[in-house]
């Protein structure tokens, strides 16, 4: 696909920043973000929970939960400027220009109100339709993402459905005003394993028809792998590392991303002992100075305890890790001894 | 669904019965009923002939079936201080009392509920504190008390409003009603305030918390994903949401409130069946105790039974799943 | 890090708590709680503190019948400050006692409801089975009907079998024990809930197995877990056990005149409320609805800094 085209981005986030305060101080919990999506591409986001992947997503839909904010940097969809847009002018875009799948399909319907109901609502908030031609292109939406006997199952409530179903009804409602982007938070993790191909297959086959981008956050490097055109990896609130997912996964040029990928079976490979990441990512009020990653990483240097690197070209990547640069990482020392 | 609502019956059944055996106890064995219907000079022969005749020599099991008999009859027997039938007082009073209790509970609903809705929208504003602190000082002031101040200051000061009684009254059949007369209507206002208020409160606080629940849920948030209009959130999606545990605690207050009347009957010399009862209690007039605890009973189910079948309205698991459960249950 | 002990560890978790730091950064708590503190101190010192004993006949004298509060008529009399009744008690004086028996019978009431709320609630929950299903039935039953006609109910009872003047004698302990068994339900259920999570853990099993008594166990056990809950309720029960107490006296059926809570003396001046009498009502009632409101102020904080899901 085309990673690193010429044609002007769908989104493109630039130093996004999200602060919380806190009676204890304020916390940031996504710091200095940037990146971009093109339209058609799929983005994999990737991290440990805490990571701020979601809380990036939120912000793009404009729906962080206070008390949460925007607290710098500028987001762009279609070359408009959407960070600072009135709640009114944002609800216009959601659900028309950029649609959103949650977590879980089981808590993300409203008990109370039928599926075609819910469809028809959102439609017609958007699209100019009738009540008629709403209800006949809800019926098409359920078809198309794959729902036995559509007609009958349209007056049905969500408790009605299976987890999968229910997902897909999801995905009906993001795709349904015909959105250029897809902000895609976890939409698997709360399934079956059987069931979590079929909707990854799902989302992928519907997304190339319709030509939506697709922003997919997960903590499942799998999935990434299987879907995603280029990945983002999280740490921290940081992008530590992006590029075109097959060099990601072969050469991953980050200790972080290095260390996440060791954590992956590998069914090809034979003898090779799964890795792990000692220690754990740092909390939010504990980020230590220079790079958040060095107290867990085996090739940190001086330089790691006190400056923060910036994302930097890493062979076909770009990572944000003094080894990329050509002052390198300081004086070697050894990993910081975790008691945990 | 029909074995739910059968269920339920059977239920209903039960808690009447019970309800029943209190009363019959409090009937037959507080006080002894030979003492309070005869004359001190009565000789022991003609106690035991009168005890013989009104069948207190039964069985206790027989006795029950009778007075439940009886009962569903509307037959209490005679009141200790009035020596009226307790059926025609109670049947006398109970337009009075239902026609306050009506009155307060669309008070408290068409108050209540819309400023629960506004402070659970927007519970950072000003008007919502403010409203959640006039609700607190409506928590904490009894009803009498709120009576009372209502009285010194609408009846004795500004002397707008009657401080006692119905006012005029149109028979409409047996059933006494003051909502036809202008004098009806005006002595309806600061009583049905009186009795509302504890509920409007409790109603507000109600659906101020589950609006922030609701408001929190995970379709709320894939509700705004979708860009639905806050209007459509607000009322469509949270207010719906918020409703089952409304109903149910209007059900459950719509009893208090017949019961809370005894209060405010008292303090505006109502003529209800409120009154009627705390005069039984000053008086030990236990065929009157009897008979209005059974009224209630009656009343509560009554109104339970609404109540579960109005869930079934609201919610659409509840109808397929033949309903196990109340979903925001107590 | 190490845990101190004794007093001084105990004292120094407490000030560095969360509920501790909710307290501080609610000033509205505060003065709740320095009310209710104040409160509680008059009442229980208005023997030495209140200017006259009202209920000594001996004291009394219908010329200062119906004196209106000096601080704000000039008619008024200093040595009764906030007037006085008909009988020419000082209303004051007559607040103070009638607080202090007001906040006894909440207090007391609260007790009575805990402790049979609390047994009632192991017993159902250890027990299971018939005893538990009877209680839970009665709970069920008796949560239906508003805890003032259960308390009218058991008063009316008691007068039915006992004469006036034996009643008047006991009025306080019939009151108390009325409003008790009002409000047991609430306990009952929040312990009964929590014997249940605990019955199937494996420390109650170890301990069947070396021969301990599971019931002391689980007591020990489910106590703790149990104190935030049953606190809250406890003030929130407080407020709504004066509130009947009031209504109750109110009504007639609560304590005599001879012995006034704030109800009775609530219901005596409502008598001569028609003729503009209008402080021998309103002063007791403003105490009684400080006093509920600090109370429930306190409760509605408690309920939400021990709670966080709430906040």
């Amino acid at each position: 696909m085309a990673t690193e085209s010429n044609n002007p981005p769908l989104l493109d986030v630039r130093n996004l920043r999200v602060e919380f305060p806190t009676r204890r101080g304020t916390l940031v919990a996504v710091d200095d973000v940037s990146f971009d999506i093109a339209p058609g591409e799929v983005l994999g986001v990737v991290g440990e929970s805490g990571a701020g992947k979601s809380l990036t997503g939120n912000a793009i839909i404009g729906l962080l939960e206070p008390p949460g904010r925007i607290a710098g940097g500028e987001i762009h969809l279609e070359g408009r400027r959407i960070d600072n847009l009135p709640y009114e002018e944002m609800r216009k875009i959601r659900g028309a220009r950029i649609g959103a799948i949650f977590q879980d399909p089981l808590t993300s319907l409203n008990p109370l109100y039928s599926v075609g109901r819910q469809l028809v609502e959102t439609i017609r908030t958007h699209l100019p339709l009738s009540a008629g031609e709403a209800r006949t292109r809800a019926l098409d939406l359920l078809k198309e993402v794959g729902i036995p006997g559509a007609e009958s199952r349209l007056d049905h409530y969500p408790h009605q459905f299976s987890g999968g179903m229910r997902q897909r009804v999801v995905i009906a409602l993001a795709l349904c005003a015909g959105p250029r982007l897809i902000v895609a938070d976890e939409p698997t993790t709360a399934l079956d394993v059987s069931i979590q191909a079929q909707i990854i297959a799902l989302l992928k086959r519907l997304c190339r028809e319709h030509g939506t981008a697709v922003m997919l956050v997960t903590h499942d490097m799998g999935v990434i792998a299987e879907t995603a055109d280029r990945v983002a990896v999280m740490y921290a609130g940081r992008i530590a590392e992006i590029g075109p997912v097959r060099d990601v996964v072969k050469h991953a040029r980050h200790p972080y991303t290095k260390g996440l990928m060791g954590s992956i079976p590998n069914l090809g490979v034979r003898t090779e002992r799964l890795t792990q990441i000692d220690g754990a990512m740092p909390r939010l009020t504990e980020i230590p100075a220079g790079c958040a990653f060095n107290p867990r990483c085996a090739e940190r240097g001086s330089r790691c305890l006190v400056e923060r690197p910036d994302l930097m070209p890493a062979g076909a990547d770009k990572a944000a890790c003094w080894l990329h640069d050509r002052g390198g990482v300081g004086r070697p020392l050894a990993k910081e001894t975790i008691d945990a | 669904m029909l074995a739910f609502i059968l269920r339920r019956l059977l239920q209903s059944i039960a808690v009447l019965l019970t309800v029943g055996l209190v009363a019959f106890s409090l009937f037959r064995y507080v006080g002894d009923p030979i003492n309070a219907m005869v004359g001190q000079d009565t000789s022991m022969e003609d106690r035991e002939a009168l005890r013989e005749k009104l069948g207190l020599n039964d069985p206790a099991p027989i006795q029950f079936f009778h007075f439940i008999v009886n009962a569903a009859q509307g037959k209490f027997g005679l009141s200790y201080r009035t020596s009226e039938p307790v059926g025609r007082l109670i049947a006398e009073r109970i337009p009075a009392t239902l026609e306050l209790s009506f009155c307060a509970a669309v008070f408290a609903l068409f108050v209540g509920v819309p400023m629960g809705v506004y402070t659970g929208l927007y519970p950072r504003h000003w008007s919502s504190r403010l409203f959640q602190a006039v609700s607190l000082i409506g928590i904490s002031l009894p009803t009498f008390l709120i009576g009372i101040l209502l009285i010194l200051v609408f009846a004795v000061w500004l002397r707008l409003l009657p401080s006692f009684g119905r006012g005029d009254t149109v028979m409409i059949g047996w059933w006494s009603t003051g909502f036809l007369t202008w004098s009806g209507l005006k002595a309806l206002i600061l009583p049905s305030i009186t009795l509302g208020m504890f509920q409007l409160t409790l109603l507000m606080r109600l659906v101020r918390s589950e609006m922030l629940e609701v408001m929190r849920a995970d379709y709320i948030k894939f509700a705004r994903a979708r860009g639905l209009t806050n209007r459509a959130i607000n009322f469509g999606h949270a207010l719906k949401n918020t409703l089952v545990p409304v109903i149910t605690v209007t059900g459950l207050q719509l009893g208090a409130l017949i019961a809370f009347a005894i209060v405010t009957e008292t303090v505006f010399a109502w003529p209800g069946v409120g009154q009627l009862f705390i005069q039984s209690v000053q008086f030990s007039d236990v065929p009157v105790m009897a008979a209005y605890l059974l009224l209630i009973g009656l009343l509560f189910v009554l109104i339970n039974l609404a109540v579960d079948l109005l869930y079934f309205v609201v919610d659409p698991r509840l109808r397929s799943q033949g309903g196990s459960a109340r979903v925001a249950g107590h | 890090m190490a845990a101190r002990s004794g007093f001084s560890g105990w004292l120094h978790r407490a000030s560095d708590s969360d509920v501790w730091w909710s307290f501080k950064s609610s000033p509205m708590t505060v003065t709740a709680a320095v009310a209710t503190v104040l409160i509680v101190a008059i009442a229980f010192l208005s023997p030495v503190l209140a200017p006259h004993t009202p209920f000594d006949p001996a004291t009394l004298n219908l010329i200062d019948g119906l004196k209106p509060p000096a601080m704000l008529s000039s008619d008024g009399d200093w040595t009764f400050p906030l007037g006085t009744d008909d009988q020419g008690r000082d209303v004051l004086s007559s607040i103070m006692y009638g607080t202090r028996l007001s906040l006894a019978v909440g207090f007391a009431s609260v007790v009575v409801a805990m402790v049979l709320g609390i047994g009632l609630g192991l017993v159902s929950g250890y027990f299971g089975g018939t005893i538990d299903a009877v209680i839970m039935r009665i709970a069920d039953v008796q949560l239906t009907f508003p805890a003032i006609l259960v308390a009218l109910l058991i008063d009316g009872i008691v007068r039915s079998t006992i004469s006036v003047q034996r009643h008047d004698e006991i009025a306080l302990f019939v009151i108390v024990g009325a409003i008790g068994l009002s409000f047991w339900v609430q306990y009952a259920r929040t312990v009964r809930g929590s014997v249940m999570v605990e019955k199937n853990k494996e420390y109650v099993q170890a301990a069947r197995v070396i021969g301990l008594s599971p019931l002391l166990i689980m007591v020990r056990h489910v106590l703790p877990n149990v104190t935030g809950p049953v606190l809250v309720i406890a003030t929130i029960n407080l407020g709504l056990a004066i509130i009947t107490e009031a209504t109750l006296s109110f009504l007639g059926v609560g304590l005599p005149p001879t012995e006034p809570s704030l109800g009775t003396l609530i219901r005596l001046g409502n008598e001569v409320l028609q003729s503009g009498d209008w402080w021998i009502t309103v002063f007791p009632g403003a105490t009684l609805a400080a006093l509920v409101l600090a109370v429930n102020l306190l409760g509605d904080w408690l309920r939400d800094a021990l709670n966080p899901k709430l906040r």
